[in-house]
């Protein structure tokens, strides 16, 4: 498999009080094979969502990626990139679906125009071409009567409609990456049945390689073939799909699986993580799970780095080392 | 309170907005003590001296009439702010009463209240104002005030109904029905604070405005009556001799300029400050 | 199941239209969020109210406490006829029964500490001599899990899981018996969303109050309802103790949103129903089964599109399907 995206210790900093930079995303570090779906699990506050925007160097100002991170696509070091440069791979080489697809389509235009300066800004092809490739575009994602829908505005969809155009124009320069942020949250469950089986086809169509950010654990489950788990900026948990959920090991992941409410299964009261997520400005010293670790011991005082759990499975976390103290 | 002050310092932050701020608070220092300080404007009238450059002793020079312009112009402060100030909290009472009671109530009062905002603005305010001064002759200056400020709310009444409209709605606003709160309680508890934002920013914007029709009405004769120096006023007595004595003309002229651009300055400020966290 | 206590709510035919301003006669056909629906809630019980969006259930939860004139119907709180009271009898039942919000940002006035949002109910209903009240809110505060020393900040400072429980905290205050609960945890995250609802739980416990709680989400709802209704266009199709729900669905759409949730699972079977087509709009509902434009059951025909299936038990359940008996389980679809 070839790996189409490197993440190696990325780090992105933000000016806070008293002139002293925070860092929401602390040292990331991730890869992405084509064809395979890679997804980034966390609350809020975890950094995930600031992760997907680095990636194409969209973080807002006055945020920045730190130097000594690195972001390669094949041969290419994104973040070297500038200009014109940097604007072809954006799209073309990485598509991103946010959200919500209302605020993230313009609501002056209509839906076809927008697929169109989509494709051309990316292609140069006569815009007849353009509109009949927005065409087959709306009818990949399984949008129905697309020739009457190409005429229409935002609003005169529904959500998944919207968000069914937004991967519309994601795919619309051919990216061998797809980086969906919480593509599903803002909709029904049926209609996230919907869409996410529109980017299992698509996906298997085209060999992308998809990055999905979630906090959805059920989403993971049925769609995801490897797991990272963030939470105050790090990663805190890797690992292949099936054995992070049949051995969740770092106190964080276990507790949000003991928090997620489930359909099947004996009914228990949900057990959550006490306490709140740290806020980015004031990362928790040593591990900085540890103020809300029902494990935590002396050496949690001291920042873990990533240990190895069982092959290809990792976790920060000093239990690593001394399993017995982790059941259950 | 707190909303009103929270506004204010954002506003000071801002570097436009700290200027304009600093700029009115000299020109209000001024006309408070100023008067106190110099020399009484009204008194000494000397035809016969005539009007001197500025020099020592008069830092703006005298009028035709040897009255100390600076006296004039600081005195004149006192009136065209104070009169700028009462008209406005005048018109900004009425138009957020008005606003509050349309936007929260609906229904027939608001389409009432409404229709005649709607008449009302579409009648020039200056005409009626020409209209009603022309005929009154020697208007005082509280009547002054009270027709300013009664013509001047109409369209911060619509502002208010239009943030009204969308406060209604919020979460909050719902909770305080729910809970049983009355009308009155939410008007005064739930609206009016959330609605003194957009309110504190029309207000300095229209103080601006106010300053500039007073001068104006003054100027044509129709405003502040003599004695009673006004910006306006002196620009009008400078007339007959701009080329000889122009400095007659130009302090006054200066006071007004700076005055309401340092309030549209600090109205802006306070316009960022309010707008977007406002939502 | 025999009752020993009439319930706490009634709801009967309830409707709720909403009509567009249109200068000359009606410009557009109006909203028809809620159709008639008809529920009850038992006291100590929690009834979800279950759906997606544009179902109506949010419209429903808020008409029943007449935060909205209804279009039609009634509404029973302990026997009284709350679409029938004056302002004034209202509002002294309004302290019985309460409401929390889905978005925590919205739900609190940015411009009042939070002491103050949690006393204006004791405040309006005169609930206690004003020296008593910041003891009360001090209680309330602990009550839900928050120090009592935060009375004195400001909305803003506090995480959107804090600020729910400061809503309930609210609500609490006046000592209601019955809680609208507008999807309250569908804006957090996962881990708050669990400590929301342990505290949801076991404040029915301790105040044995009584729930209506409206969601999208069926596992939620499995964590705190005794009975689900669910919802489709205005409309409820069905009905029932939770469990027998979740284990034998009689509706089609109760069968296709079941198989929607994705199960946190990677092993698990990954049957999925996925409905064909859009939502109909709540301003032109299908005629007949409002649902039978996506329904995939194997006896739908023409009977569906022209009759509207009336609620019936069926098995455990009431459905609004004329082939409830025969509705195919999620294994017999076998759909993908």
């Amino acid at each position: 498999m070839s790996r189409v995206l490197e993440v190696r210790d990325l780090r992105v900093s933000f000016p806070g009080p008293d002139h002293r930079r925070f860092y929401p995303v602390d040292g990331v570090t991730f890869s992405l094979e084509r064809g395979k779906t890679m997804a980034l699990v966390g609350e809020s506050g975890s950094g995930k969502s600031l992760t997907s925007l680095a990636l194409l160097q969209l973080v807002p100002s006055p945020g920045r990626v730190e130097t000594g991170s690195v972001i390669r696509m094949g041969e290419t070091d994104v973040l070297a990139l500038r200009g014109e440069a940097l604007r072809r791979i954006r799209g073309r080489r990485v598509g991103m679906i946010f959200q919500d697809p209302m605020t993230s389509l313009n609501p002056v235009f209509t839906v076809g125009d927008q697929i169109v300066e989509g494709i051309l800004a990316h292609f140069k092809m006569p815009r007849a071409a353009a509109r009949e490739r927005a065409l087959q575009l709306l009818q990949e994602v399984g949008i129905p009567d697309p020739s009457t829908r190409l005429k229409a505005y935002p609003h005169q969809l529904s959500g998944g409609m919207r968000q069914r155009v937004m991967i519309a124009i994601a795919l619309s320069a051919e990216p061998e990456i797809l980086v969906a942020d919480e593509p599903t949250t803002a909709l029904d469950v049926t209609v996230q049945a919907q869409i996410l089986e529109v980017l299992d086809r698509l996906q298997e169509s085209r060999g992308m390689a998809v990055l999905l950010i979630t906090h959805d654990l059920g989403i993971v489950a049925g769609r995801a073939d490897r797991v990272a788990v963030m939470y105050a900026g790090q990663i805190v948990e890797e690992a292949p799909t099936a054995r992070l959920f049949a051995n969740p090991s770092h106190p964080y992941t276990q507790g949000l699986f003991a928090s997620v409410p489930r359909i099947k299964g004996p009914l228990r009261r949900l057990n959550p993580i006490g306490g709140s997520i740290p806020a980015p400005t004031a990362w928790p010293s040593g591990c900085r799970f540890r103020p809300r670790c029902p494990k935590a011991f002396d050496k949690s005082e001291l920042e873990p780095p990533l240990l190895t759990v069982e092959p290809d499975h990792q976790m920060r976390c000093w239990l690593a080392e001394e399993p017995n103290k982790n059941r259950g | 309170m707190r909303p009103v002050l929270d506004a204010l310092a954002a506003a000071w932050r801002h570097p436009q907005g700290r200027v304009g701020a600093l700029i009115l608070l000299i020109v209000a220092v001024a006309a408070i003590v100023g008067p106190w300080l110099l020399p009484d404007p009204l008194s000494q009238p000397d035809i016969l001296a005539g009007s001197m450059p500025p020099g020592l002793g008069h830092p703006f020079g005298t009028d035709q009439l040897n009255r100390d312009i600076l006296s004039r112009v600081v005195t004149g402060a006192r009136i065209s702010l104070g009169v700028a100030l009462l008209a406005v909290a005048l018109s900004m009472t009425l138009g957020a009463a008005v606003g509050l009671v349309s936007g929260y109530l609906g229904g027939v009062v608001d389409a009432a209240l409404m229709r005649l905002v709607d008449g009302a603005l579409a009648i020039p305010r200056l005409f009626i104002l020409l209209l009603v001064l022309a005929v009154w002759e020697r208007v005082p200056v509280l009547a002054l005030i009270l027709l300013i400020g009664a013509t001047g709310w109409f369209a911060t009444s619509r502002i208010v109904r239009a943030e009204v409209l969308r406060l209604r709605e919020e979460a909050y606003v719902r909770a305080a029905e729910a809970l049983g709160a009355r009308r009155r309680r939410i008007i005064f508890r739930h609206l009016l604070p959330n609605v003194v934002g957009p309110l504190l920013v029309t207000a300095t914007l229209a103080v601006g405005d106010v300053i500039l029709l007073e001068a104006g009405l003054s100027f044509l004769g129709l405003g502040i009556q003599p004695p009673l120096p006004s910006w306006g006023g002196m620009i009008l007595d400078s007339k007959e001799v701009l080329v000889s004595a122009p400095w007659a003309g130009i302090f006054p002229g200066l006071a007004i300029v700076i005055t309401v651009l340092s309030a549209n300055l600090f109205g802006d400020a306070l316009r960022d400050a309010v707008d977007p966290r406002g939502a | 199941m025999a009752r020993p206590f009439p319930p706490l709510v009634e709801v009967r035919d309830l409707v709720k239209h909403y009509h567009s301003a249109g200068l000359f006669g009606r410009a557009a056909p109006p909203v028809r969020a809620v159709d008639g629906v008809s529920f009850n809630v038992g006291r100590g019980e929690t009834l979800a109210l279950v759906g997606e969006s544009g179902c109506g259930k949010s419209s429903a939860g808020r008409t029943i406490l007449r935060l909205q004139e209804p279009t039609s119907g009634t509404m029973l709180f302990d026997g009284a006829d709350v679409f029938a009271l004056d302002r004034n009898p209202l509002r002294q039942l309004r302290r019985r029964m309460q409401i929390i919000f889905q978005d925590p940002y919205s739900s609190l006035n940015p411009r009042m500490t939070i002491g103050a949002a949690i006393a204006e109910g004791i405040e309006i209903h005169r609930l206690a001599p004003r020296a008593e009240i910041p003891r009360r809110v001090a209680a309330l505060l602990e009550e839900v899990g928050l120090d009592p020393t935060y009375a004195r900040r400001y909305p803003h400072e506090f995480s959107g899981g804090q600020r729910q429980r400061i809503g309930i905290a609210r609500a609490l205050a006046v000592e209601p018996a019955f809680i609208v609960c507008d999807e309250p945890v569908s804006a957090l995250d996962v881990s708050v969303q669990a400590q929301v609802l342990n505290l949801l739980s076991d404040l029915q416990e301790h105040r044995g109050l009584s729930y209506l709680f409206i969601a999208h989400d069926l596992a939620v709802v499995r964590q705190i309802a005794h009975r689900i209704a669910v919802m489709y266009l205005g409309r409820i199709v069905e009905e029932g103790p939770t469990d027998q729900i979740l284990a034998n669905p009689r509706h089609p759409y109760t069968v296709a949103l079941l198989s929607a949730v994705p199960e946190p699972d990677p092993t698990a079977r990954r049957d999925r129903i996925v409905l064909a087509g859009d939502l109909p709009s709540p301003s032109n509902p299908p005629p007949g089964c409002p649902f039978h434009t996506r329904c995939f059951h194997p006896l739908k025909n023409d009977r569906c599109r022209t009759e509207v299936p009336p609620l019936r038990p069926v098995a455990g359940t009431v459905a609004a399907c004329h082939y409830a008996e025969a509705t195919p389980t999620l294994a017999e679809v076998g759909a993908s």
